[in-house]
């Protein structure tokens, strides 16, 4: 039996893959820490699924090698290397019932008796009952369980999940989340998850891996790539960001003052990706819940040192939680605001004038020669056109 | 037809779903039975009454038959015949092995390998058809001629020494042996052997094989674990579509065989059109349909194919 022992990490160094004059992944250099729940976040056609199935070994890396621990696995075959997958709608075995799908690798590493294992595997996936049923009769979260129960039980040293909540609805993705955190936890072998979908990848990973046209743009934690994008593309995909196209002005300590049309504004250096030289161009950005909103009457009570922006009330929507604005503003033209709803400012209707203030500290800078609107719905159109003009 | 041109009258409540379909509407399966139906009670049900009834019946061509009710043919039939039933089934039987054989390596490699060939191959396999049956057939008989080039291959490479031994050939001839009489008809059904695989190969998801490998199978072990097992409703269709017509054929018997290769077939037909002996051969051809019947039962029992997705 294939133990975990220290030093599991995957590494992959100078992996690339490319098909004819197609590249769906440029060289990339990963260090997945053993034990961690790792994500690859990408649109669709971003190179990650390339990726997790040269570490699967489905598909021949073009350069560079791919090691688990101490060993080099580059060269070995799927079926002789310590690494399983759930696969993007699961693959299980129509042939056989729940419990030989189950302890199907167990058997083709020649171990005799699954019984014991097989059971506790069912167990842990909450699927005692139903091992003598054919995959086809079971629900899709019971296959998505029954795929991670075949893939864990050989105790692999990576497990690799190739978008395995896919083809659920939005209650059982949710739950089932939770679920494969859970067993990530109880079990402490290392998850690397694919998917598209940037609540799940926040939700469950440790480490995110965002990737975008075959390159890792953006790796860190949830929070840390949530609040400190390096890219117009991560401030996009991964929730939504308004940018506001501005020039550098001056410093003031730590700070960085800009100018967006006649407006000034304030944001700290270290949250800066983008060379910050005077009179160069600057991508302000800034999350649309961290924003206030106050109406043009009520301007003089905003405390001084905020960063504030006027503009017109375009759109409003209810949301339940939230009032999401849409402000037209003369250095944004499409503002998003998310308003918790504590106190309703009735006031606030389509066709109001505004004043937008936040903390200069939630601010963050990116380099304005990217697309503002990389990583946004309808990105390809846009990211393309921009490609063309660089 | 009328309301096809007719605006449905507006106010008229939409027709609740779960309703069944009323008047004419109920009818429609059965109009569409009909057509197949009556042909296969002019066709097939009218000629086996017939033949049922002429098989029970005594007398002779100048007297005429009647119907005596006289079963002791059958047992007349089959104990006079046995030894070409038994070889009917063993000449079968072998063809489709050899079918099965020969046909899976291709129809694999068809649904798996053959990428943007997969069209064109797929044809090749059936482009036999375009030509008669009986000419490919007696094309055979010239491939297998004495002292032709394949006979003489055989004969050098002493292949023949050990087809001798085994009793399939006869001294330096490969025609009007049991051997020329199998590989005729594993070169007829072929086709029906490969397109039923084929058929069952290409549903197969191919992820099922990546999933096999990622779970430490070899890929020989994927094949015996997943594919075949998979392929198992082809597997049993070929091997039927194979079988059948060819333990009742009599063409390559007769065209590349002798007389110590007749089939139950070749004893069918001379029993209905040389000898006129109608009362046997009906009888011979119930005998036939029984038994391949109770084999095609045993053969769906075991392998289960009910149990398969």
């Amino acid at each position: 039996m294939m133990t975990t022992e220290a030093g599991g990490d995957v590494r992959l160094s100078g992996i690339s893959k490319t098909y004819g004059s197609f590249t769906a992944v440029h060289p990339l250099d990963l260090t997945v820490p053993q034990g961690s729940f790792f994500a690859l976040l990408g649109a669709s056609g971003c190179g990650k699924t390339t990726t997790l199935r040269m570490i699967a070994g489905l598909e021949e890396p073009s350069s560079g090698t791919v090691r688990l621990g101490e060993q080099d696995v580059t060269a070995l075959p799927p079926y002789k290397r310590p690494v399983n997958t759930v696969f993007q709608s699961y693959a299980l075995f129509p042939h056989l019932d729940i419990y030989e799908n189950v302890a199907f690798g167990l058997r083709r590493r020649g171990i005799k008796s699954v019984k014991k294992q097989v059971g506790e595997m069912l167990e842990l996936v909450q699927l005692g009952e139903q091992a003598r049923k054919k995959p086809h009769q079971l629900s899709g979260g019971q296959q998505q369980r029954v795929a991670v129960a075949r893939a864990l039980i050989n105790h692999p040293k990576v497990l690799l999940l190739d978008e395995p909540l896919g083809a659920l609805d939005l209650k059982l993705r949710r739950q089932m989340q939770l679920e494969l955190k859970r067993i990530q936890t109880e079990v402490g072998i290392t998850f690397i998850h694919v998917t598209h979908d940037q609540e799940e990848a926040m939700t469950m990973a440790d480490t995110v891996a965002v990737m975008n046209a075959g390159r890792v743009e953006q790796l860190g934690s949830p929070a840390d790539l949530y609040e400190n994008p390096r890219s117009t593309f991560v401030a996009n995909f991964l929730g939504t960001s308004n940018l506001i196209e501005a020039e550098v002005d001056t410093r003031k300590g730590d700070d960085i003052v800009v100018k967006a049309g006649d407006c000034k504004l304030t944001l700290p250096e270290s949250r800066c990706s983008a060379p910050t030289t005077t009179g160069g161009e600057l991508l302000v950005g800034v999350r649309p819940e961290k924003i206030s909103l106050a109406h043009a009457d009520d301007a003089g009570g905003i405390p001084p040192g905020r960063n504030r922006i006027t503009g017109k009330i375009a759109d409003s929507s209810f949301i339940g939680v939230s009032t999401q604005y849409v402000i037209d503003s003369p250095v944004c033209p499409e503002f998003e605001v998310y308003v918790q709803n504590i106190d309703r400012d009735t006031r606030l209707v389509p066709g109001t004038e505004v004043v937008l203030h936040w903390n200069p500290a939630h601010s963050f800078g990116l380099d304005a020669s990217q697309s503002p609107l990389a990583g946004t719905t309808g990105a390809a159109d846009t990211q393309a056109v921009g490609e063309e003009a660089a | 037809m009328s309301t096809l041109t007719e605006a449905p009258p507006p106010l008229a409540p939409p027709a609740p779903e779960q309703k069944p379909p009323r008047g004419r509407g109920r009818l429609v399966p059965y109009w569409l039975l009909l057509p197949g139906i009556l042909w296969l009670l002019v066709f097939f049900l009218m000629p086996m009454v017939y033949q049922a009834s002429t098989s029970v019946q005594t007398g002779s061509l100048e007297e005429g038959y009647k119907v005596t009710w006289h079963f002791a043919t059958y047992w007349d039939a089959l104990a006079e015949y046995w030894p070409q039933f038994l070889r009917s089934v063993l000449y079968a039987g072998t063809a489709t092995v050899l079918c099965l054989l020969l046909g899976y390596p291709l129809a694999y490699l068809i649904a798996f390998r053959a990428g943007r060939w997969r069209n064109v191959v797929l044809i090749l396999v059936i482009a036999p058809f375009f030509t008669s049956f009986l000419i490919r057939t007696l094309a055979w008989k010239t491939i297998l001629s004495d002292g032709g080039p394949v006979v003489g291959a055989l004969n050098t490479l002493h292949v023949l020494d050990v087809t001798n031994w085994l009793g399939i050939t006869a001294g330096d001839r490969v025609l009007a042996t049991p051997l020329a009489v199998v590989c005729g008809l594993t070169y007829n059904f072929l086709p029906f052997m490969i397109l039923p695989l084929y058929t069952s190969l290409e549903r197969i998801d191919p992820r099922l094989h990546e999933a096999a490998g990622d779970l430490y199978a070899r890929p020989s072990t994927t094949f015996r674990k997943v594919t075949f097992p998979l392929s198992m409703p082809g597997v049993v269709s070929g091997t039927l579509l194979t079988f059948i017509p060819a333990s009742g054929d009599y063409v390559n018997a007769e065209l590349l065989g002798s007389t110590d290769t007749r089939m139950v077939g070749n004893v069918i037909q001379t029993q209905f059109l040389r000898v006129l002996d109608y009362p046997t051969a009906a009888a011979l051809s119930f005998i036939l349909m029984a038994a391949i019947l109770i084999m095609v039962t045993l053969y769906i029992r075991r392998s289960g194919t009910e149990d398969l997705v």
